[in-house]
C-alpha cells in the first residue's frame, strides 16, 4: 500500500502515557474487585522425589478456606505450551524447589498464609541433577532417556565443513559460558480469575499473550471456547517474563475461583517472583572456528547446551533460535551447529527478551575477539573482514537477498565512540573500549508465522473512531502507540481517530502472540491488510450508496474516487457516514511471501523473514583493587528497516541495551545445592540504577525492508543480543584479561586475572 | 488470643491534604494501608526497599512507603502522585515525562515523577549528578533511565523559567 499518512516516523505521545504518569492506570493488584478472594501456592521444598501425600493440620478450621490438590483438577493435569510434560500441580512426581503441590484460596491474607502453614506435604527425596554436567553425563535420568529436552543440528554436513577445515591456516577454539538472568519487570506476576454464572472463568492479568493463556485454561479446565475470556490489565513489563509463565498462574488462580466460587487474585511478591518465575536459560558455547591468516573464517563448529530446568516450557524454540543465531552477524563458508537443552532439577527456564540469541551471540562475539587476538589483528579488523552482506549464505542455507545493516551499523558505532583510533590506548587509565556486531531475526522462526497464520481486524465504532482488534498487548514497549501510527498511515488518519485497547479474546482475533519481535513487522503487516480491506469495503459502500456498479469506486493513495464523485479522504468520509458505517469490519490476515521457504525437517531454509542489525561499543572502567567495573560510555547502533515512532524506538534500545549490560556485568544469579536461587531478593539479586547506566548514544539507521508494513523490521529483541559481549571485549582492552564468562563479577574478574588467558604483565 | 478485629487500631492521616481516618493492623506498612484504602497509585515493587515504586513524601521528604509502618505516620502529611496532577491538567513534571518518552510500562512512573517533584522542591537547578543520585532509588526496567533524567533536566528548566 502507498503510504497515505504521516503519522508513521513521527513521534506522538504515546497512548497510555496520561494514565501513567497520574497513576491512574490500573495494574492487576489494583484492581477493586468485591468479594475478591487472595490465592496463594503449597510448594515444594526438595528438588527431586515422589510426592507421598499432603496432610492438614486439624487445628486449623479448613471451613474456611478452599484447597485444590492434582486430585481435583477437572482436566489433563498438563500446562499446554511446547509439550504437555509439565503439571499444573505435582501429582506424584516433583522435580524442583517451589514445584506447585497444592493451591489455597482464603477470603483474606492472613487466613491464606495460615492455611498453606498448616498443610504439610510428605515427599521422599530421590537424587536430583543439578547442573548441566550432571545432566549431561547421565547417571542420574530426570527428564526422558537421556535429559535431553531439545536437539538440533544444522547447517553443512561434516565432510563438507571437514574439508573447508583443511584449507584453514589455523584453528581457533574456545568455549563460553552465560549464567541466569531475571527478567526484572518491576510488576511481579499478577492475575485474577472471576468464576462464571456458566460455569466458564474470566482471567485478567499481567500477561504478554491472551491466547496462550485462553489456550492452556481450556486445556485444563476441559471449557469450550466462549466459556473462557482473557483480558490483559495494564502490564508492567514483561521481557517474555510474562509469556510463558502467566498460563501457568492463571490455571491456579482459575481453579481456585471455581473451587470457591469467588473471585481469586493471585499476585506473587518480589521474593516468591524471584525464586519461581522463569529465567534466561544459563548456556555453554563450544567454538571450534578454522580462520585464515588474513582473519577470513573457512570453517565453523559450533555446540551449544542450554540448561532448560525441570520441564520443557519454551527450550526448544529458545534453543533452536540460539542456534540460528550461533555465528552472529558472520559468513563462514562451511558451518555445523549442533544444539541439546537438558533438564535439570531447577525452576523451569522460559522466554526472556533475545530467546536464545544472547546467549549464542555472547559466544560467537567473544570468539571474534578471541580470533582477532589469536591473529594480531584489530576486533574491528576481523569484524570488518568477516561481516554479512548482500548475497552471503547463512548456516541454515538463507541468503541474504537484501543490503544487510551489518556493516552499515558496525562503522556508524566505530565512527560514533572513535573506537579505532582510542582502542587499546586506554589501559593506563584503567579503561577500556569495547566492540559487538549483533543480528536479530524478525518475527517467528521458520515457518512459525505460516503456522500462527495471525488475524487482524479493524471496526469502524461509534463516533466514527477506528478500532484495532489485535492480541497483541502493551506491556510497555509501545504497541499501543505504534499499532494505531501503522493503522493511520495505511489509512491516512489523524493517530486521534484509530486506537487499539488492551486485548480481551472474547472481543479479538488472535494475532499471534506479543513476543519475538514480531508486533510491528509481522502483525503490523496484518493490519495494513486489515485496513485495506476496510478500505475496500467503505468503496462498496459508498458505490451502493450512489448507485454506481461495482468497482467504480477506488480507493488509492489515502482518496477515494468514483465517477461523477467528488475525491474523499477516509477521514472525510468518516466524518460523513459515520453512523452508517459504524460496526464495518476490515479483515486481515497473515500472507505468506511465495519466494521464502523453510524445511522444518530439514532444519533449512529462510529461517527468518528479516533480520535486524546492531553494534555497540562500550567504555569501561575497571578499579585495580576492587576488579569493580563502572559503565563510563555506550554508543548503540542498530539498523531496524523503519522507525515508527523513533523516540519509542530509542526507548527500546536504551532500555534493552542497559538490560543486557546487567547481563554481562552485575546480574548474577547462581543456585545452590538444592536448586534454590541464592540471589533471590531485590537487595541481592542487582539491576542497573542510575548511577551504574552509562552515558548511552543511541542511533537509529534505516533501510527499508520489503518485509515489514512500511519498511519496518524487529527492534524489541535486538538490544539485548550485544552489550554482555562488547563489555566484556572492553574489560579486555582494559585488563588485557580475555574473559569467556558472565556475568563479569569482581570475584569472577579477579579469578580471570589469576588463572586466564592474559597479556598482562605477570 | 485476640482475633484480628480486636488487634486493629486507628489513625489520621492527611492523604494529598485530605484528612483520612483508617483501621489497619499494627504491623501493617504504609504502603498496605494506603493501597487498602485505594491509593493503588503507590506500587508494590519488592516491599524490602529497594526498588522505589512506592515512593510517597512523607512531610514533603521522600520515603519508600513500604518500609514505614502505618501507626508511625499517623497525623502526618502523604503526597502520592495523584496530589501533582490530574489526566486533564498534569503537573510540569508529568508533562516533561511524557513529552520526552521517560514512561515505557510506567509501574515504576509515579515514584520516580515524586522522586522529582521533591528534589526540584529543594534543588531547582540540579546538575546531572544530582538527578542521578535523587533517582538512584528507583528502579526502573524499561528505559535505560536516559530519557528518566532528560525529563527532571526538562522539567528542571522549565521549573526556572515559570
Ligand atoms: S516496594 Fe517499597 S521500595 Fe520496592
Ligand atoms: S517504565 Fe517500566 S520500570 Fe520504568
Amino acid at each position: 500500500m502507498t503510504p497515505t499518512g504521516n503519522v508513521l516516523g513521527s513521534t506522538p505521545r504515546r497512548a497510555d502515557a496520561w494514565e501513567k504518569v497520574s497513576g491512574r492506570a490500573e495494574y492487576v493488584d489494583d484492581l477493586s474487585i468485591p468479594g475478591l478472594w487472595f490465592g496463594g501456592t503449597l510448594r515444594s521444598a526438595v528438588p527431586r522425589g515422589r510426592l507421598r501425600g499432603i496432610s492438614r493440620r486439624e487445628s486449623f478450621d479448613w471451613s474456611r478456606v478452599v484447597v485444590v490438590t492434582a486430585s481435583d483438577l477437572p482436566g489433563p493435569n498438563e500446562v499446554a505450551m511446547v509439550r504437555s510434560d509439565h503439571p499444573i500441580l505435582a501429582a506424584d512426581a516433583v522435580n524442583f524447589v517451589g514445584q506447585p503441590l497444592a493451591l489455597v484460596a482464603a477470603p483474606d491474607r492472613q487466613t491464606l498464609a495460615a492455611a498453606l502453614g498448616a498443610l504439610v506435604p510428605d515427599v521422599e527425596e530421590a537424587p536430583a541433577v543439578l547442573t548441566l554436567e550432571e545432566a549431561q553425563e547421565g547417571r542420574t535420568v530426570i527428564w526422558g532417556a537421556d535429559n535431553v529436552l531439545a536437539a538440533y543440528v544444522l547447517g553443512d554436513e561434516e565432510d563438507a565443513v571437514a574439508e573447508a577445515f583443511s584449507r584453514a591456516d589455523r584453528i581457533v577454539e574456545g568455549t563460553y559460558t552465560t549464567g541466569y538472568q531475571e527478567h526484572l519487570y518491576l510488576e511481579p506476576q499478577g492475575m485474577v480469575a472471576l468464576p462464571r454464572e456458566d460455569g466458564g472463568v474470566e482471567v485478567t492479568g499481567s500477561l504478554q499473550c491472551p491466547y496462550y493463556v485462553h489456550r492452556a485454561l481450556q486445556r485444563a479446565l476441559g471449557l469450550e471456547d466462549h466459556r473462557i475470556a482473557v483480558r490483559q490489565a495494564v502490564t508492567g513489563g514483561g521481557f517474555g517474563g510474562k509469556e510463558d509463565y502467566p498460563s501457568v498462574l492463571a490455571i491456579h488462580a482459575a481453579l481456585l475461583a471455581r473451587a470457591s466460587g469467588r473471585p481469586v487474585k493471585m499476585v506473587l511478591g518480589r521474593n516468591e517472583d524471584l525464586r519461581f518465575s522463569t529465567k534466561r536459560h544459563p548456556s555453554v558455547v563450544r567454538h571450534r572456528t578454522g580462520v585464515r591468516s588474513d582473519g577470513t573464517l573457512c570453517a565453523a563448529e559450533v555446540d551449544v547446551l542450554f540448561d532448560g530446568g525441570a520441564y520443557t516450557t519454551m527450550s526448544p524454540v529458545v534453543l533452536s533460535r540460539g542456534a540460528l543465531h550461533a555465528l552472529g552477524a558472520y559468513r563462514v563458508p562451511r558451518a555445523r551447529v549442533t544444539a541439546r537443552a537438558l533438564a535439570t532439577n531447577t525452576p523451569p527456564n522460559g522466554a526472556f527478551r533475545g530467546f536464545g540469541a544472547p546467549q549464542t551471540i555472547f559466544a560467537v562475539e567473544r570468539h571474534m575477539d578471541l580470533i582477532a587476538r589469536e591473529l594480531g589483528i584489530s576486533p574491528l579488523e576481523v569484524r570488518r573482514r568477516n561481516l554479512l552482506r548482500r548475497g552471503d549464505r547463512l548456516p541454515c542455507g538463507q541468503i541474504l537477498t537484501e543490503e544487510p545493516g551489518a556493516s552499515l551499523v558496525l562503522e556508524r558505532a566505530q565512527a560514533l565512540a572513535k573506537y579505532e583510533t582510542r582502542h587499546g590506548t586506554l589501559r593506563k587509565e584503567g579503561r577500556g573500549l569495547g566492540l559487538s556486531l549483533f543480528i536479530h531475526g524478525g518475527g517467528f522462526t521458520g515457518s512459525g508465522e505460516e503456522k500462527i497464520d495471525g488475524r487482524v481486524a479493524v471496526e469502524i465504532g461509534a463516533g466514527g473512531r477506528v478500532e484495532i482488534l489485535a492480541s497483541s498487548t502493551e506491556m510497555g514497549q509501545g504497541a499501543a502507540t505504534v499499532l494505531p501510527q501503522i493503522g493511520a498511515q495505511a489509512l491516512g488518519l489523524p493517530l486521534d481517530r484509530i486506537f487499539h485497547p488492551a486485548p480481551a479474546t472474547d472481543r479479538v482475533p488472535d494475532s499471534g502472540p506479543t513476543v519475538a519481535s514480531r508486533t510491528v513487522m509481522v502483525v503490523g503487516r496484518i493490519l495494513v491488510g486489515a485496513c485495506e480491506d476496510l478500505a475496500a469495503k467503505v468503496a462498496r459502500r459508498l458505490e451502493e450508496a450512489a448507485g454506481l456498479p461495482e468497482g467504480s469506486v477506488t480507493w488509492r493513495e489515502g482518496t477515494f474516487r468514483g465517477p461523477g464523485f467528488p475525491e474523499k479522504s477516509f477521514e472525510g468520509v468518516l466524518d460523513q457516514w459515520k453512523d452508517r458505517l459504524q460496526g464495518l469490519r476490515g479483515e486481515g490476515r497473515y500472507a505468506p511471501f511465495p519466494d521464502l521457504h523453510w524445511d522444518d525437517d530439514a532444519y533449512r531454509g529462510d529461517a527468518y523473514k528479516d533480520y535486524s542489525w546492531g553494534a555497540n561499543v562500550v567504555e569501561v572502567a575497571v578499579d585495580p583493587d576492587r576488579h569493580t567495573l563502572t559503565l563510563c560510555a555506550v554508543t548503540a547502533v542498530v539498523e531496524i528497516g523503519r522507525a515508527v515512532h523513533p523516540l519509542l524506538a530509542e526507548g527500546q534500545v536504551a532500555g534493552g541495551t542497559l538490560q543486557a549490560l546487567g547481563y554481562g556485568g552485575m546480574e548474577d544469579l547462581r543456585i545452590d545445592d538444592r536448586g534454590r536461587y541464592l540471589q533471590d531478593r531485590l537487595s541481592t539479586y542487582s539491576i542497573p540504577t542510575a548511577l551504574d547506566a552509562p552515558d548511552l548514544v543511541v542511533e537509529i539507521a534505516e533501510i527499508p525492508s520489503p518485509r515489514g508494513p512500511f519498511g519496518a523490521k524487529g527492534l524489541g529483541e535486538l538490544p539485548i543480543n550485544g552489550g554482555a559481549p562488547a563489555l566484556a571485549s572492553a574489560v579486555e582492552d582494559a585488563t588485557g584479561v580475555f574473559i569467556s564468562t558472565i556475568p563479569i563479577t569482581g570475584e569472577r574478574l579477579f579469578a580471570h586475572r589469576r588463572d586466564g588467558l592474559s597479556d598482562e604483565p605477570s | 488470643m485476640l482475633n484480628e478485629e480486636d488487634r486493629r487500631i486507628t489513625g489520621t492521616f492527611s492523604v494529598n491534604g485530605r484528612s483520612r481516618s483508617w483501621s489497619f493492623s499494627p504491623e501493617a506498612t504504609l504502603l498496605h494501608v494506603l493501597r487498602d484504602h485505594g491509593h493503588t497509585e503507590v506500587k508494590n515493587g519488592c516491599e524490602e526497599g529497594e526498588c522505589g515504586a512506592c515512593l510517597v513524601l512523607l512531610d514533603g521528604k521522600p520515603v519508600p512507603s513500604c518500609q514505614v509502618f502505618a501507626a508511625t505516620a499517623r497525623d502526618r502529611e502523604i503526597t502520592t502522585v495523584r496530589a501533582l496532577g490530574t489526566i486533564h491538567a498534569p503537573h510540569p513534571i508529568q508533562e516533561a515525562f511524557v513529552e520526552v518518552g521517560a514512561v515505557q510500562c510506567g509501574f515504576c512512573t509515579p515514584g520516580i515523577v515524586l522522586a522529582t517533584a521533591a528534589l526540584l522542591r529543594e534543588n531547582p537547578n540540579p546538575s546531572d549528578e544530582d538527578i542521578i543520585h535523587a533517582l538512584d532509588g528507583q528502579k526502573c526496567r524499561c528505559t535505560g533511565y536516559v530519557k528518566i533524567i532528560e525529563a527532571v533536566r526538562l522539567a528542571a528548566r522549565r521549573g526556572r523559567h515559570e
